[in-house]
């Protein structure tokens, strides 16, 4: 039978289930067959807090959305067009999502009364018209898998059901023409130790496929053709991946041996496991006893020559402070990575949020400035983390790097970089006296950058510390117009970074009196807004910010120069604090403090309200 | 980083002789007159040039303390670091350069209180420091507080009647962490520091020191049983690997293990010298070193001194760190854009 074909430009597919479902697994397979077939994409994982929640209970549901286009797209949409739910709890928790007419495929052998209970239905919705204003498909999944499964050697009934993850990933594959054989030889790579499990797999996945084809209940399918995209070669990469690349990269174009040291911590946890992964490149990882260890030996690493990395969330940077300000006055180089997420204490910890900025920037005791870079999209972590590590190295300064949830778990495809494109770190270490018989370890360069002396290095023996130290010599001071000097050194050094700074890149349009002004990873959401914004008419510029300490030298400038500038945070509102007392502009705040991205929808309004 | 050896010998290669001069810096110790720790300064300084490490691949990390301020009279690398974290800065530098000789020189408030976990976690992973901690019973420089290793019911100044803690055990307390080498002297015995002091130099992983410290400001003679000239030598127990364990002015005294099987004080002229226990620090079980770090509770008494243990268990990722090393020497600009392109990747082709 054939089935007609509809085109669609974009379709946001969101999948839900159990977290012992493996819905993350279907999605992210599901998005690498996207992903090479070309569409544009952005994804976005839900996992549940719980590791092991009851199974069937809301607390347990595990959900995965992806939206592709056949043109670019900067967020993983707002409202899934189809939701595919394998149990009662997932469709209760994630219905509301769903766009009204939206299409619904739920796996309804999971429909039964105890599952309908747990997730605290009183009536079994499938039956009692209460989703009548979606496209309800209903697919006997778990029977169908087991159908499919039966006759493979050495296969239990419980891993035969397990399959149908796989099930449901061959159906969404046929409805949206996915290639399959990405998906296959996935499947034959990873279970090619368990030939029962791998063929349980297969045979699940081509029976998904093969229920779309011939069941009457699905009248068509569609096509997304694959969006115009700047040629070159590209892979799909979420923002944990991208920030372990540019932290290896950084690594071999500096020639400094990588070495992270972490303290286990929700979402942070991802780049020490990704980083131990590269053993190739000489990356050392260390999972310390706690993380002021984790700090502490990552400044010891870069005392002794390396690239000193940490890495963590919230909680671990409140608790790093110290350390940090050990290596601010050390004047050494040390990259700290903060996965942002809902705070405040241990608040939600899967939960994405930006509001650590005001802790980056000021969150330490003294005057302690510092550089603070903040990635903007999943592939950028890339670019941000080889910044950090440029910076780190060429101003000896601790470095804070804020990622988030949203970024370490989201993906998109990225334009692979030529390696030879990428910026050039030079450590540049002392070997030489650089005064008259002796060796100074505070006497700076032009960029105010102090020398970086490091073990083995004969005749260059220093003792640095947290005192504070004398101009040019090191040695402990208490003089206090050294230490009023000292302070105004370290901040016009920081100040410094500035310079490197390109000019802010501002998307213009004509006329437009209004800027809005982010940071983080909220570009996406900010960019979709703005574009539907002008469609409806509206004239407004966007500008987003990386570099956040030292702020870009233009931006006065820049945010003077419009009647009104908004600022939408996911935190109470931190960079519009900053900008108000630096620039006095009015600027207005858009906040969202939900754990959540903001939404293209929502965003879109608030400037609307606001022009 | 070049491969070399640095316990003991320079791998070989010849060094120009290295005198006290060398390992002292052009600073000017701003210790109390009259305090333990410049015996122990000078020891360190003396023993240092024997080693054969030079001062440019020796680097002492310390912490906050009167101790802390050890690293600016030392002319090696060196880190004044922040309180308690020395050993975890120290693993850091021991870990990244293996061919390096670190150093720790942290208290008893620095190491078993503010920086407890790390101390612990050095030792459990026998990262390749050594550790001296200056015991001195009480907090120097914020000006006389309690600390983990004073008595209990001690009167300081934030315990006017009487502290409430149990003091810690340093001894059995790195014992306990499983620490390869621990051993403790006492800072005027020059001899006896030197010693120890090379004996730890010479182990390999961490070697943990307790040095007895007197602070004559805020808590003198809080060792003088086992530190003055007189009496000391009728408390000190001094350990020593394969021998009875005597003391005493004329070695009148030992240990051995009595009848319920615990160890006790007795006088060899009664129980004759085979009954004697004799000193293995080499057991792989630590609990006859344990049982001597409870021999005395507290340096009161007869007090055993010298090393309690010292075994041989692998080095923290010594190995792990030769393969690294060479890893990060071969990566190049090909293996990176390897690296970048790897999993699954799709061409857009130019138009
Ligand atoms: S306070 Fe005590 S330990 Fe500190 S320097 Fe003075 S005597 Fe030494």
């Amino acid at each position: 039978m054939t089935k007609d074909v509809k085109e669609r430009e974009r379709v946001v597919v969101r999948f839900a289930g159990d977290s012992g479902d493996g819905m993350q697994l279907v999605g992210s397979r599901f998005t690498d067959a996207t992903a090479v077939l070309g569409n544009d994409l952005a994804t976005l994982p839900d996992f549940p807090a719980e590791i092991r929640a009851p199974a069937g209970t809301l607390a347990g549901v595990s959900a995965f959305q992806i939206h592709f286009a056949s043109r670019d797209i900067l967020t993983p949409g707002d409202r899934p067009n189809v939701l595919v739910a394998m149990n009662p709890a997932a469709l209760k928790a994630n219905l509301g999502t769903l766009e009204k007419g939206g299409m619904l495929i739920v796996n309804e052998d999971s429909f039964g009364d105890n599952n309908l209970k747990k997730a605290g239905y009183e009536r079994n919705p499938l039956e009692d018209g209460s989703l009548d204003d979606y496209q309800l498909v209903r697919v006997p999944m778990t029977t169908l898998t087991v159908r499919a499964t039966e006759g493979i050697d050495g296969l239990m009934s419980k891993d035969a059901q397990r399959c149908k993850n796989l099930f449901a990933l061959g159906l969404l594959s046929w409805m949206y023409g996915r290639p399959t054989d990405v998906s296959e030889e996935w499947i034959e790579r990873k279970f090619a130790a368990k030939p029962a499990i791998k063929a349980a797999n297969l045979a699940a996945f081509r029976a998904g496929y093969n229920f779309g084809e011939t069941a009457e209940l699905l009248g068509v399918h569609y096509e997304v053709k694959a969006a115009p995209a700047e040629p070159g070669t590209y892979r799909n990469v979420n923002g944990t991946t991208a920030t372990a690349l540019g932290l290896i990269a950084a690594s071999v174009r500096s020639g400094l041996p990588l070495f992270l040291s972490s303290y286990p911590i929700t979402p942070a946890s991802e780049l020490l496991h990704e980083l131990s992964r590269h053993r190739r490149f000489g990356v050392r990882t260390m999972q310390a006893e706690d993380e002021i260890a984790a700090a502490s030996i990552a400044l010891g690493a870069s005392f002794g020559g390396q690239l000193g990395v940490t890495s963590t969330s919230g909680p671990g940077l409140d608790l790093k402070a110290e350390t940090i300000g050990l290596a601010v006055a050390l004047e050494l180089p040390l990259v700290i990575v903060d996965v942002q997420r809902a705070g405040p204490s241990t608040g939600m910890p899967t939960k994405t949020e930006q509001a650590d900025l005001l802790m980056a920037m000021y969150g330490r005791h003294g005057e302690s400035p510092l550089p603070v870079v903040a990635a903007s999209t999943p592939a950028q972590c890339f670019e941000a983390a080889i910044e950090a590590v440029r910076i780190a190295v060429r101003y000896r300064t601790p470095v804070i790097l804020l990622t988030d949830t949203f970024l370490a778990n989201s993906s998109e495809p990225w334009r692979l970089p030529e390696v030879s494109e990428l910026p050039e770190i030079d450590p540049a270490f002392a070997t030489e006296h650089n005064t008259e018989g002796g060796f100074w370890p505070y006497k700076r360069d032009e960029r105010l950058a102090r020398p970086w002396a490091i073990p083995g290095t004969p005749g260059l023996q220093h003792r640095i510390g947290g005192l504070e130290k004398q101009d040019l010599t090191g040695n402990i001071s208490y003089d206090p117009e050294n230490h009023e000097r000292m302070t105004r050194l370290r901040a016009a050094k920081v100040a410094k970074v500035a310079e490197d700074a390109p000019p802010i890149h501002v998307d213009r349009v004509e006329g437009a009196e209004v800027l809005v002004l982010g940071w983080g990873s909220t570009y996406g959401a900010i960019a979709a807004a703005v574009r539907r914004v002008r469609r409806g008419g509206g004239k407004v510029d966007q500008a987003h910010l990386h570099l956040l300490n030292p702020l870009p030298r233009d931006l006065g400038e820049l945010v003077r120069s419009y009647r009104k500038v908004i600022v939408p945070e996911l935190n109470m509102g931190q960079l519009v604090k900053v900008v108000r007392a630096e620039y006095l502009v009015d600027a207005d705040s858009v906040t969202k403090v939900r754990g959540l991205p903001f939404f293209t929808a929502e965003l879109e309004e608030a400037i609307r309200e606001r022009l | 980083m070049p491969d070399v050896k640095v316990n003991g010998a320079n791998g070989g290669s010849p060094l120009p002789t290295l005198t006290k001069k060398d390992f002292s810096s052009d600073q000017e110790t701003r210790w109390c007159p009259g305090c333990g720790d410049y015996a122990i300064l000078a020891t360190v300084q003396s023993v240092l040039p024997e080693l054969g490490v030079p001062p440019e691949r020796t680097v002492f990390v310390s912490g906050i303390g009167c101790a802390g301020r050890f690293v600016y009279y030392v002319d090696t690398y060196g880190i004044h670091g922040i309180h308690g974290r020395a050993p975890a800065i120290a693993t850091g530098i021991a870990v990244s350069r293996p061919d390096l000789s670190v150093w720790v020189v942290t208290g008893d408030g620095d190491a078993l209180s503010i920086g407890g976990n790390h101390l612990i976690h050095a030792l459990r992973r026998n990262v390749p420091l050594r550790i001296l901690l200056f015991n001195n019973q009480i907090y120097g420089l914020t000006k006389g507080q309690y600390s983990p290793t004073s008595e209990q019911g001690k009167i300081t100044k934030s315990t006017p009647f009487g502290s409430q803690d149990h003091p810690f055990n340093p001894i059995a307390l790195a014992l306990g962490a499983e620490a390869s080498f621990v051993a403790r002297t006492v800072d005027v015995d020059r001899g006896h520091v030197a010693e120890v002091l090379r004996a730890a130099a010479a182990h390999r992983g961490s070697a943990f020191v307790e040095i007895y410290q007197n602070c004559n400001v805020f808590n003198d003679g809080a060792f003088e049983p086992v530190r003055e000239k007189g009496v000391r030598e009728a408390n000190q127990i001094r350990l020593e690997h394969g021998k009875p364990i005597r003391f005493g002015r004329e070695g009148e005294r030992g240990v051995a293990r009595g009848a319920d099987g615990g160890l006790e004080i007795v006088e060899v002229a009664e129980v004759g010298e085979d009954a004697l226990l004799v000193h293995d620090a080499k057991r792989p079980d630590p609990s006859l070193a344990f049982e001597l770090a409870h021999l005395a509770e507290r340096p009161t008494g007869p007090t055993p001194i010298g090393v309690f243990r010292a075994v041989e268990r692998p080095v923290y990722a010594e190995e792990l760190g030769r393969e690294l090393a060479e890893a990060h020497r071969r990566a190049d600009a090909e293996q990176l854009a390897e690296l970048l392109r790897s999993g699954d990747t799709w061409t857009v082709p130019a138009a």
